[in-house]
């Protein structure tokens, strides 16, 4: 279930540079080329019936409600999968496609439960919506027909429930497990009627490969894939966009509320780190917000062996600032500081370490990164005058061949993890640098061209040894170097690695 | 020595020709007679299998239907001398069937030894490939295009169109696949080409990769095809052999690769897109179109996808031209279809004729009439997608435009009759259900329109709301044709809609109320 609050495109952006303009329902649209119809009568704020497209996935051409007319074109188009062309005149609306879509919108409800009222997805339900948008009124069928509507729920999985009575079979589930998250863990099962959405080859979801990264449940039109939280606890009244603090990858949130409570976490389509997708984590796993060992009032205590007291903000914060000032009252100014954890977001460190400078008076405040990153912080200073990464997870889409080293993001930073594998489908290389066979090394559809296996703490002197053959064979871009780098340092370097006990044959 | 042909055709199989091969090689030992015994393909006289030939100086002279038990009695009337006998047919090539024929595609079959190379060059064989070789790419595929060669596996696109298709498209690597995978009910002809010639879809499958610069081909093969299997993969090894496959064809510097893969059952892998996934080794679902297999085809790289018998089509039109196959043929349906000729037929078989016949032809002059000595009452043309075409259509000729003017289509070339007994009801209940069975599922208007379909057609026949019913099919049938995503939802309303218009009685209802 998407959220509502959110608008969908119904198949992804155009990246291209080359824009066509076309009409649409009287109106002149241009769109980058390689926009789907859909998506550019969506710009231009008409909204074409669907029910298996969303922006999240490539297009499908499944559920036939986007049919539109072209034209001087033959038949009833899908608006998902036709691409604008320049001249194009497009009619979204027409009796034959109204009767078109109810026809087919009586299909879907033919094998559908009735149970509207007491649904979890009642009031953002695209089916619901859809049923209304096409004003069906009957279905001349019956209900007592071939129907799926006494299958069984799957509630095998913590987070999320699969009750096939609710599917339509639009695939989005198991394209956004492909094409999003990258599992490949869901299938559709059976041909025909008797398809329907399976993780894996007749497990539950809980025993398949699924890893409740939620993209599935995200992406799902109807109830058939649904929150417990929301079977819980109902629909959300408003939303609170926020940062998961789980890993280092930022990943942007909507925290949906009912009053303060939240009811499921989703993640924020804009969000430039995830771009709506998330992980287990920081989907499901918050638990904590609302936990009976969550420390939600400010207390106080002299010494660790007192009992904690509970008082008002204002006396906490009174109780701190007394105490840091006598400390630098006897110690010296320098005697406190603070330091950040490295979950933390960037605007929560540059508070912290405002406090510590401006009303502190030092410089003590540092972060826990510090032991970890303190080598490629500096390095990355040294070589590039930055000491932060130089570039942002999508950069990762405009990568031919990619390495990684020392890190196993499928498991600690599983979002842009997801991202990298998408790139690595489309046709990059990669080489993994680890002791450990990472699901990177092989995995659905991913398969590390290379796989250095190397000796736990040789890092350094597999690098050197990569530096070693390009030195040493004529691999070095001097044009590159010589614009670039510093003459001198460089050819300190290109001295070092060059020594035959740097070179792999040594190693 | 005396040259006697007994076929190894798969369907002369399924009536004994094995037993009576053995038959004639223990009956010849043991009569001390010197004969060569030739499996070659089938005539495609069907209802003649197991039709066995003897070689004589006016020509092969046939015998058929014949049964092992037949066996003396043929050796006893001196039929390896062209003796006459009871089963005795004439010169092969005189009995009208046969010789009223056309036959460019199947010039060979039945003729020949499939397996022999040497048989196949001396029946006009490799020499379209040897043409091909000696011309600009665009020159072959502008023969092609020349001589209105349209997809014979039913969308009758034209082929030389996809071609240029695919040679105009920037691609390191470029794919045929040769659709094989014929599933519709009544036809037969990939396989007999694939069992009975198989070089000359080798040959035009080299052509088509010669012609766009694709080095790689394969052929899908339906998986109860076992015969043609095992004869491909054979003729593959054979042509590799000689160097008509692989690198350096005939010392051209062109490569062209061969493979067999087999399908796992399902009808829907028939359509070209499903095929491409299942041959990527996917769930055979259907693609959306654009983008065209031409130009995102086989692992998304430009691929010619043809039937077996357009494929097969091309080296008669590489030998002799584009014009010349041309020549054949009415308004925009060039050339020659293999019609295959089945159900309540006298006899059944292959007939090749170029497009313009009528099903009156066909049904009667060829067909002879129904087995049953009924009258023919409906006859399904183009496979079990195709529309129950009444007597009334039948001088309707058969080329691809005049056969969609009557709400019909020519498709693969099955024509499949049935007598007086039928009901066509039942018929149109069957194509509802034929499409629930094999529906891939992907789209709504098929994955559930099928098996409404089938439910609304039960009430039809129940009498239950018969009325409201009749309205509700049409309907159903209207969101199937214009609503599904390929041709197999598209097309099943065919065959029930003109079951319904043609045969109203069956349904219920008169003709006048039908109007109404």
């Amino acid at each position: 279930m998407q959220s509502k609050l959110e608008h969908d495109f119904g198949t992804p952006e155009s990246h291209a540079k080359e824009s066509v303009t076309l009409n649409i329902d009287g109106m002149t649209v241009t769109v980058p080329a390689g926009t789907s119809i859909m998506r550019a009568a969506s710009g231009a704020g008409v909204q074409v019936p669907k029910l298996c497209a969303t922006d999240s996935v490539d297009p499908y051409g499944s559920c036939r409600l986007c049919l539109v007319e072209v034209e001087g074109r033959r038949g009833y188009p899908a608006s998902c999968t036709t691409p604008c062309e320049n001249g194009l005149n497009v009619r979204t609306q027409s009796p034959k496609l109204a009767e078109l879509r109810k026809g087919v919108m009586e299909l879907y409800i033919s094998d559908h439960p009735l149970d509207c009222l007491t649904c979890a997805t009642n009031g953002n339900c695209e089916l619901q919506d859809m049923a209304g948008t096409v004003g069906l009124r009957e279905v001349r069928y019956g209900y007592e027909g071939l129907n799926h509507t006494k299958s069984q729920k799957d509630e095998s999985n913590p987070y999320f429930t699969y009750d096939p009575s609710k599917c339509i079979v639009c695939s989005r589930c198991v394209r956004a497990c492909e094409e999003v998250q990258g599992t490949f863990a869901l299938t559709i099962e059976g041909r025909g009627f008797d398809s329907r959405v399976s993780a894996g080859m007749g497990e539950s979801f809980m025993d398949s490969e699924c890893v409740s990264c939620g993209a599935c449940v995200q992406a799902c039109p109807t109830a058939t894939l649904s929150e417990k939280s929301i079977i819980q606890m109902g629909q959300p009244d408003h939303s609170v966009t926020t940062t998961c603090a789980y890993c280092g990858v930022g990943c942007s949130f909507r925290a949906e509320m009912q009053g303060n409570r939240v009811v499921r976490m989703v993640p924020w389509k804009d969000g430039k780190a995830n771009h709506g997708h998330s992980c287990v984590k920081g989907r499901f796993a918050w638990g904590y917000a609302t936990h009976p060992d969550r420390v939600t009032k400010p207390m106080v205590r002299d010494k660790i062996s007192d009992p904690w007291k509970e008082v008002s903000f204002d006396e906490a914060i009174q109780f701190a600032s007394d105490k840091f000032k006598s400390i630098q009252a006897q110690h010296g100014r320098d005697s406190i500081g603070g330091i950040t954890s490295s979950r933390c977001t960037n605007e929560e460190v540059y508070v912290m370490q405002k406090l510590v400078r401006a009303v502190f008076q030092n410089n003590n405040v540092d972060t826990c990164a510090r032991v970890c990153h303190s080598p490629t912080g500096f390095g990355l200073k040294a070589t590039l005058g930055e000491s932060a990464g130089t570039q942002d997870f999508d950069s990762v889409m405009d990568s031919d061949v990619i390495i990684v080293i020392g890190a196993n993001p499928t498991d600690g930073h599983p979002v842009f993890a997801s991202q990298m594998k998408k790139r690595l489908r489309q046709g990059a290389k990669l080489i993994v640098i680890d002791p450990r066979s990472t699901d990177l090394v092989r995995s659905a559809h991913i398969e590390a061209q290379h796989h250095l296996k190397l000796r736990p703490g040789t890092n350094v002197a597999i690098l050197n040894a990569l530096g070693h053959v390009i030195a040493t064979e004529g691999l070095v871009k001097e044009d590159y170097i010589a614009s670039r780098c510093d003459v001198e340092s460089f050819e300190k370097w290109r001295n070092f690695v060059s020594r035959e006990n740097n070179s792999p044959e040594a190693l | 020595m005396t040259r006697v042909y007994v076929p190894r055709d798969s369907a002369a199989l399924s009536v004994g020709a094995d037993h009576v091969a053995a038959a004639i090689t223990r009956e010849a030992a043991q009569r001390g007679a010197s004969i060569e015994l030739v499996r070659n393909g089938s005539r495609g006289m069907l209802w003649l299998e197991t039709l066995i030939e003897v070689e004589t100086p006016h020509g092969r002279v046939a015998y058929g239907p014949v049964n092992p038990e037949d066996v003396a009695s043929l050796f006893d009337a001196d039929f390896l001398s062209g003796a006459t006998h009871a089963l005795s047919h004439g010169l092969t090539e005189e009995i009208p069937y046969l010789a009223k024929q056309e036959r460019l595609t199947f010039a060979r079959v039945g003729i020949t030894d499939p397996l022999s190379l040497s048989d196949y060059l001396a029946h006009d064989g490799y020499k379209g490939l040897k043409n091909t070789l000696a011309m600009a790419p665009a020159d072959v595929v502008q023969q092609v295009t020349d001589s209105g060669l349209r997809g014979r596996g039913g969308a009758a696109f034209p082929t030389g169109i996809k071609w240029k298709t695919v040679l105009g498209a920037q691609s390191d690597q470029k794919y045929i696949v040769c659709n094989a995978d014929e599933g519709d009910s009544g036809t037969f002809a990939d396989r007999m080409i694939m069992e009975d010639d198989p070089f000359v879809l080798i040959e035009g499958m080299t052509i088509a990769g010669v012609a766009v610069g694709a080095t790689q081909g394969y052929i899908y093969l339906r998986s109860e095809y076992p015969y043609a299997f095992d004869v491909l993969n054979q003729a593959i090894a054979i042509a590799e052999q000689a160097q008509y496959l692989g690198e350096n064809i005939q010392g051209s510097g062109k490569t062209f690769h061969l493979e067999v893969r087999l399908g796992a059952g399902a009808y829907i892998c028939g359509e070209e897109t499903a095929l491409l996934e299942s041959l990527e080794g996917k769930r055979g679902i259907v693609r959306f179109k654009p983008p065209i297999p031409a130009l995102k085809g086989l692992f998304g790289l430009p691929t010619i996808v043809n039937n077996t018998i357009s494929f097969a089509s091309v080296p008669i039109i590489m030998d002799k031209g584009g014009a010349f196959y041309k020549n054949f043929g009415m308004g925009r349906s060039r050339g020659t279809l293999p019609f295959q000729l089945a159900g309540n037929l006298k006899q059944g078989g292959l007939v090749e004729k170029a497009f313009g016949l009528t099903l009156r032809e066909l049904v009667e002059d060829f067909g002879g009439g129904s087995a049953s000595g009924r009258p023919i009452r409906a006859v399904q043309v183009g496979g079990p997608l195709g529309a129950y075409v009444p007597p009334e259509q039948f001088d309707t000729p058969l080329d691809y435009e005049s056969y969609v003017g009557i709400s019909a289509m020519v498709g693969h070339g099955g024509i499949v009759a049935f007598d007086d007994t039928v009901d066509m009801a039942k018929m149109a209940r069957y194509a509802m259900e034929f499409c629930a069975i094999e529906s891939c599922g992907k789209c709504t208007p098929c994955r559930v329109g099928s098996t409404r379909g089938v439910e609304v057609v039960d009430k039809i026949i129940a009498d239950d709301n018969r009325a409201a019913n009749i309205e509700l099919l049409r309907s159903l049938c209207d969101t199937m044709l214009n609503g599904s995503l390929c041709a197999m939802g598209g097309m099943a309303p065919f065959p029930v809609l003109s079951a319904l218009n043609h045969f109203p009685e069956d349904f219920g209802i008169q003709k006048k109320e039908l109007a109404a």
